[in-house]
């Protein structure tokens, strides 16, 4: 009787709570909000690297790059390392003898992870398009699919990791995970540069289908080809690490 | 119904036939083939303050999180308001409120964030402002919890296992780690909710803690039930015997105490210090004391009376409750 009326009510809040703690953890929005946009300004302002395509600017090739390490750095990165405190913390435990369901908890997560996902979308898109010249191009579908699926995917990364390991291994290995990520996943170096064996290591990595999806769809296929392919590998590792999550997931 | 099935005798010895609060019947819950819990079964009245105590691994947090529908049991059956705390539990949770052992708190959220949270997800919440006041937690509303004291802490814990007007609210060793002044307050709050008709389902291994606030008491260890009554039912059954605890600089071994012809028992529970049960208290102090004088032992500590439940609890299972 009364669940109709308390489960929005409910899980509001918990977005609510969900998006004031992350704006609260310094640390974590260095590396969310910060790491994309310095980048995207250094290297498009240095030509350090060669990139394709890049005859006037390289911004329309770094920039899918930067939106996919969004989406890592909030689902994998800030998702993982505080849930992993709140089970730590005994947070889980007690919100699992509360009336909000774990799956609500769950919701409430994914919402406040594509909240902002969405203020640090705009910020990129923005300095892009002031600074650099950044024009829209391509599919807009394409672009929010890919942005969704990669959102599945590292949000499960960052639960798995939460619910089944330590909170400090789940605090490091988060990190290190996003730096390997950043390097091999596509993101700001070409793959071409680098050597075969790294190369094919980044090729099995979760972000490589997820940069390569953003880049052709942002692009119209231009500076990257299949985007049905590079999705529907993307959703295929979305399935696996989301039954990953499901499957480790701890409460405390 | 399932419920009647389940519990005949239940329906049957019910007083004034109010459901009772909790019943569990035959509960069985093991960790890798370990029983923790080994066949407990015992029946919480509403309206009561129920303690369960007993030591540290004795069962207590496992039996309080199976019947919170936190973990399933693994035999026996439960019953929590009258409902399965595992099938019904959408309609269970809004009716109870938790305080866990440790922790549960966003250590960045504070009070007034974390009770204005809790209150979304009620259907009938309580005022955050009384439940702060209430707490003793008005000063320190907007205070971020990790910067809180270890007693206003665990007092927001409690206020948030209250702002959903519970009909009933588990209590895990709620004043472990409290200040004093903290579990006095947590002892009114206590009082209040019974007052309030509200039931209270605590564990502690404070003695005096189950003793001043229970209605009834379960002493369990090893998961099992080792004794079950009122504070003074418990105690009735060893009243004629008194309690002398004596404390020698240097050990003694105790079959010298135990020859002594009106003592009844003697316990060893440190190194020179014993617990002796004794009958007709004047004369075996004098013969205790005539012996100690005698073989020239020198006296720390003597103290003489009633049987507390911790001495029951001592006779009981042979340990000490804080071990």
């Amino acid at each position: 009787m009364t669940d109709v009326h308390t489960l929005p009510r409910a899980l509001t809040a918990q977005v609510g709570m969900e998006l004031r703690l992350t704006l609260r953890r310094g640390e974590s929005l260095l590396i969310t909000l910060a790491v994309p946009v310095l980048l995207l300004v250094f290297f498009s302002s240095l030509s350090i690297v060669r990139f394709p395509g890049s005859d006037s600017s390289p911004v329309g090739y770094l920039l899918p790059g930067m939106l996919a390490l969004a989406v890592i750095s909030n689902g994998m990165v800030s998702v993982g390392i505080a849930t992993a405190y709140e089970r730590y913390y005994g947070v889980l435990k007690l919100l699992g003898s509360s009336p909000l369901p774990r799956a609500g908890l769950i919701v409430a997560k994914v919402v406040s992870v594509i909240v902002l996902e969405v203020i640090q979308l705009l910020l990129l898109l923005l300095v892009a398009a002031v600074f650099y010249g950044w024009r829209p191009g391509g599919s807009l579908i394409e672009a929010v699919v890919a942005l969704l699926v990669g959102t599945a995917s590292f949000t499960g990364l960052g639960l798995a990791m939460a619910g089944g390991i330590r909170a400090e291994i789940t605090l490091a290995g988060a990190n290190g995970l996003y730096l390997l990520f950043l390097l091999l996943g596509n993101a700001v170096l070409p793959l071409d540069h680098l050597p075969g064996v790294l190369q094919a290591v980044a090729r099995v990595l979760p972000a490589t289908p997820l940069t390569d999806a953003l880049r052709s769809a942002m692009t119209g296929g231009t500076l990257a080809s299949g985007f049905g392919s590079s999705i529907v590998e993307e959703a295929i590792w979305g399935a696996v690490l989301i039954l990953l999550a499901a499957l480790t997931f701890k409460w405390e | 119904m399932a419920r009647g099935v389940l519990y005949p005798r239940v329906e049957t010895s019910l007083n004034a036939g109010v459901d009772p609060a909790i019943v569990v019947d035959g509960l069985v819950k093991r960790y890798s083939g370990q029983e923790v819990v080994a066949g407990l079964s015992l029946t919480v009245q509403r309206g009561e303050v129920f303690a369960l105590l007993g030591p540290n691994g004795a069962g207590k947090t496992t039996t309080v999180e199976i019947l919170e529908g936190y973990r399933p049991a693994d035999a026996g059956a439960v019953h929590v308001l009258g409902l399965n705390p595992r099938r019904e539990a959408r309609a269970l949770k809004q009716r109870i409120g938790v305080v866990l052992q440790q922790g549960g708190i966003y250590p960045q959220a504070t009070p007034q964030e974390m009770l204005s949270l809790f209150a979304r997800f009620y259907a009938h919440p309580a005022r955050v402002d009384e439940l702060l006041e209430l707490a003793g937690l008005a000063q320190v509303a907007r205070t971020r919890f990790r910067r809180l004291s270890g007693g206003q802490q665990r007092r927001l814990a409690l206020a948030l296992a209250l702002v959903g007007n519970p009909d009933l609210v588990f209590l895990d060793e709620p004043t472990s780690g409290m200040d004093p002044q903290g579990r006095q307050l947590t002892w009114q709050v206590v009082s209040q909710l019974r007052e309030r008709g509200v039931t209270v389902l605590l564990t502690t291994h404070y003695m005096e803690e189950a003793q001043r606030l229970a209605d009834h008491i379960a002493i369990i260890d090893h998961g099992r039930l080792l004794a079950f009554g009122t504070p003074r039912e418990l105690l009735r059954g060893t009243s004629d015997t008194t309690v002398v605890r004596l404390r020698l600089p240097h050990a003694l071994p105790p079959e010298q105490l135990r020859a002594l012809s009106l003592v009844h028992t003697v316990r060893e529970l440190d190194e020179g210090d014993y617990q002796l049960e004794v009958e007709n208290p004047a004369a075996a102090l004098a013969e205790l004391t005539a012996w100690l004088r005698d073989h020239q032992v020198v006296l720390d500590d003597l103290r003489v009376g009633q049987v507390t439940l911790e001495d029951v609890f001592l006779q009981l299972t042979g340990r000490d409750l804080r071990e």
